[in-house]
């Protein structure tokens, strides 16, 4: 007797478990795969999966096996020309036998790569980031709710009914009750069929019968296909959810000092931490702010691939940041980040006013200041106005990228998670 | 019968069953005995899925499945690999995947070859019959799984899985050969499982305890003492009963693994005869249903476009051959059995006397019932055959120049060639012989194993190192391996950890 089941229908990922094992325990390498992919990407498809490739000597399972050597027998198929007592030379890439030395060179350098998906590589790639000094705080009076579906219940509204549910209590009713009636119905069906071979229908217990089957056949039908008691809503419960606000501003060098070249990199910094933001903070602001001679806000479209150019007064753009945070975001409840990027060539008496500016208005209400320079050639004036930043604040961090390789280790250094 | 069975490429449940019916009925007249059958569709994914867990319907979590997951499914995703087109679980009721991508001719063919073909070798060959036992695998599996499960919750997932890991470098050696064990069932394993763990521990305190407790008993604990008494060829279940340190959970585990092992040891034996059964049988089927007019050409025309490139056998020179196709070698025997039976010739009456016009049911019933690979090319390898594929010896010896051809399909080389091959079946012949042969018990408690050389044939040496040092992991006392060749002369000594004074000797 054969048991058809289709599991089609079934929780396709079985080895899903499995398969984050085999991640989480190759990490390192498929780490350090994940960081320099990204250098080879162009910037519109950033996001999107892996291929990975790890030695395969790394994660082969060992075993007690025999290796080239010593003698033994081979039984092939589809001999042409041999007869008995042929010498034939050995192919080239079987190593020729005794001694040690031969085995290790004898073993080919495979390499054993895999697909990751864009979610595991995006979890790899932005694994132990975290905004720093992050303060959760909630806005006094009007406390957030997330809703949550947690069970079902026996009221609610209709839009809440679940079908599904209620159609299973319903059938499940039908047959507790409609079982007895069926089965007297039967009974009382054959009882008539076996009397109608003698008799005929005229008979007075033919009749009895007949009208004893239309009243439970009456009965039948009387059931509510479904009825009040079967329906079940599904439940939502409310359950408070700390906010976090935070905004993060990025300013962006487009000067004419700004070659396509380090474009290109300020850019790329840009959309990580853009993808490393919306991936791992529901909420959060973004700011940009692109800047040569005067500053703009703009929109993230505009932001990444608009082709403005003009000369360089750095410090337009904190005086754009200084007036949206006084006027957007001057609550305490907001957590402030910014992150700046430029090539390092400024206006050289703008240089001064950038550090006082930063100093007095900008870093006393900044969670964190993260300062990229991009290529440099040497260090100008805006470089030695921020050191003088940041000896005054912590909380203001700055790094060279020097090739596009380096913009993911910069990014990893200036958003690491701190053990607390 | 003459009821025409559904055609088109298209399939349900119910034209599936269709032919289940019709299939089984022929079976049955082909005496095929085989278990209640359990047929389940799924998908693609689901059958990577079941690829990466080697077979087993319910496995325990490890990373190396996952390791097999993601290969599949790369070799998959490029089109460089067809799913199998079906997965069959020796159990009882016997489990056979279909996969939905399958057309229907495929899914006939499925069923013929996997539910009625492997379904009755296992339910008949000797080997399963007296090593596993598929009433309670499914069972067992579950019970593995959840028990791992909770060692890890237990006692952290790193220490689990190193702990599988070193088991699973020395599972092959996880078997007993001739052993039968016994046979038992989930409620009796978790019942027996508490009690074993008590006195395991004892067994084991009473092995290494350093006191002895009776004076008179002194003269047993000199060093002439020989532990183990006899070589164990079981290394997993010599660990189990005997390493020093390992907690219980740890030898249930290695047990776990053990039993796991043990259950594919005959799976490993009949590699070709399996194969070579089941393709031999729906081969037989799908044609008797042709014979009967219950399928029409445009059905048999891809069923033998679909035979043919399963039995496709690459000659050795071709770059991409892998040695014999097990389905062709196979098939080829089985197929041939029956033409000695119905149609002997000469030969066949001077090679087989006992088969040639013998009733061929009953003779490859038998054949399939009462051997394993190496026995089955050793009584069943003909002529013929030999000649068909063009067989031929090459001798691999590292003290010649050459490859050197030893015997090909003639009168003078059909009987080395039978013998070579059945030789090369055994799984003895492809996997270094090692067993546990000595414990220091009485010092350092370093366990010995020896390696009984064949053919001058070398271990891998990186690979041995490391496997070394997982058996370090389990008996957690020094571990040597010896090499001895075939004059029980010892060669080479393999130790972890490394003896210090090593750089000093050489």
């Amino acid at each position: 007797m054969t048991q058809f089941i289709d599991r089609r229908k079934n929780h396709k990922h079985k080895s899903t478990v499995n398969r984050q094992r085999f991640i989480q325990r190759y990490k390192k390498q498929i780490k350090h795969a994940v960081a320099s992919a990204v250098g080879k990407r162009s910037i519109t498809n950033i996001e999107g999966g892996e291929t990975v490739t790890i030695a395969e000597k790394e994660i082969t399972e060992p075993t007690f096996h025999y290796r080239q050597g010593g003698k033994r027998h081979i039984i092939l198929p589809g001999n042409k020309e041999f007869t008995p007592g042929d010498h034939i030379k050995r192919p080239p890439n079987v190593s020729k036998g005794a001694g040690s030395t031969a085995s290790n060179k004898g073993e080919g350098m495979d390499e054993f790569s895999f697909e990751l998906s864009k979610e595991e590589f995006l979890d790899l790639f932005f694994d132990d980031l975290e905004l720093p000094n992050l303060i959760r705080t909630r806005l006094g009076e009007t406390p957030s709710f997330i809703s949550r579906r947690a069970g079902y219940t026996t009221y609610g509204i209709p839009p809440n009914i679940s079908v599904i549910r209620s159609m299973r209590n319903a059938l499940a009713r039908r047959i507790a009750f409609g079982n007895k009636y069926k089965k007297q119905l039967a009974r009382i069906q054959a009882e008539l069929e076996e009397l109608l071979t003698t008799d005929n229908d005229d008979s007075p217990e033919a009749k009895r019968l007949i009208e004893e089957a239309q009243a439970l056949e009456h009965k039948l039908t009387s059931i509510p296909f479904i009825d009040e008691v079967d329906i079940r809503y599904k439940n939502r419960t409310k359950q408070l959810a700390p906010t976090t606000q935070a905004v993060m501003f990025c300013i962006m060098d487009v000067s004419g000092s700004m070659d396509e070249k380090k474009k290109e990199i300020a850019k790329r910094f840009f959309i990580l931490l853009y993808l490393f933001l919306t991936r791992n903070y529901e909420k959060i602001e973004l700011v940009f702010i692109r800047h040569h001679t005067t500053a703009k806000e703009v929109d993230e479209e505009e932001f990444f691939y608009s082709r403005e150019t003009g000369g360089t007064v750095v410090s337009s753009a904190l005086e754009e940041t200084k007036r949206i945070m006084q006027e957007r975001y001057s609550s305490p409840d907001w957590n402030i980040y910014i992150a700046q990027a430029s090539d390092g060539d400024n206006w050289n008496a703008d240089s001064p006013h950038c550090q006082e500016l930063l100093c007095n208005n900008i870093m006393p209400l900044v969670q964190y200041f993260a300062y990229v320079e991009i290529l440099p050639r040497h260090h100008q004036s805006l470089w030695r106005a921020y050191i003088g930043v940041k000896e005054l604040f912590k909380n203001f961090a700055m790094r060279n990228i020097n090739n596009v390789q380096s913009i993911y280790p910069v990014l990893h250094e200036l958003f690491k998670r701190k053990m607390s | 019968m003459t009821t025409k069975l559904p055609t088109g490429t298209e399939w349900d449940v119910n034209t599936l069953q269709a032919y289940d019916d019709a299939i089984a009925t022929i079976a049955k007249n082909y005496r095929l005995d085989t278990f209640p059958i359990q047929l389940e569709i799924i998908s693609s994914e689901q059958m990577m899925d079941a690829y990466s867990t080697i077979g087993m319907p319910l496995a325990y979590n490890h990373w190396s499945f996952g390791k097999q997951f993601v290969n599949v499914e790369k070799f998959y995703r490029r089109g460089l690999m067809g799913l199998a087109y079906e997965i069959v679980i020796n159990a009882n009721p016997c489990i056979a995947y279909l996969l939905e991508e399958n057309s229907l001719v495929m899914q006939a063919t499925v069923i013929a070859h996997a539910c009625y073909g492997h379904n009755a070798f296992f339910k008949n060959n000797y080997l399963f019959k007296t090593w596993t036992n598929p009433d309670a695998i499914i069972d067992y599996l579950l019970f593995a799984k959840n028990y791992i499960a909770e060692c890890e919750r237990k006692y952290g997932m790193n220490e689990v899985e190193e702990l599988l890991d070193s088991c699973h470098a020395i599972m092959n050696y996880g078997v007993d050969r001739y052993r039968r064990p016994q046979q038992l069932t989930l409620q009796e394993e978790k019942a027996r499982q508490k009690a074993r763990e008590a006195y395991l521990q004892s067994q084991v305190n009473e092995l290494w305890r350093t006191i002895p407790d009776d004076p008179n008993k002194a003269k047993f604990t000199t060093t002439d003492e020989q532990f183990p008494p006899e070589p164990e060829e079981n290394l997993l279940y010599f660990i189990e009963k005997n390493a020093p340190r390992l907690e219980p959970w740890q030898r249930e585990i290695v047990r776990i693994v053990r039993k796991i092992a043990q259950y594919f040891y005959p799976q490993r034996q009949t590699k070709l005869m399996n194969e070579g059964w089941a393709t031999f049988w729906h081969y037989t089927i799908i044609n008797t249903l042709y014979e009967q007019k219950q399928v029409d050409d445009t059905f048999m025309f891809e069923f033998m476009h679909n035979h043919t490139n399963l039995m496709h056998q690459l000659p050795f020179d071709d770059p991409s051959c892998q040695g014999l196709n097990p389905y062709t070698l196979g098939f080829n025997i089985f197929n041939d059995i029956k033409r000695i039976c119905t149609a002997p010739t000469e030969e066949d009456k001077h090679w087989f006397p006992e088969l040639a016009g013998s009733d061929w049911v009953e003779t490859i019933h038998f054949a399939m019932e009462n051997y394993k690979d190496d026995s089955f090319v050793g009584q069943y390898l003909s002529p013929k055959v030999i000649r068909d594929m063009k067989l031929f010896v090459l001798l691999d010896d590292d003290k010649q120049e050459d490859l050197i051809v030893e015997a090909i399909h003639n009168d003078q080389g059909y009987q080395t060639i039978r013998d070579t091959l059945a030789k090369t079946y055994n799984l003895s012949y492809s996997e270094p012989d090692i067993q546990v042969t000595r414990v220091n018990i009485h010092s350092d408690r370093a366990l010995t194993l020896t390696h009984q050389q064949h053919d001058r044939r070398p271990l891998d040496e990186s690979d041995c190192n490391e496997v070394l040092q997982h058996i370090h992991t389990l008996w957690q006392f020094p571990v040597h391996l010896e090499t001895t060749d075939e004059a029980d002369t010892l060669i080479n000594t393999v130790s972890y950890p490394r003896p210090r004074d090593e750089s000093t000797e050489t």
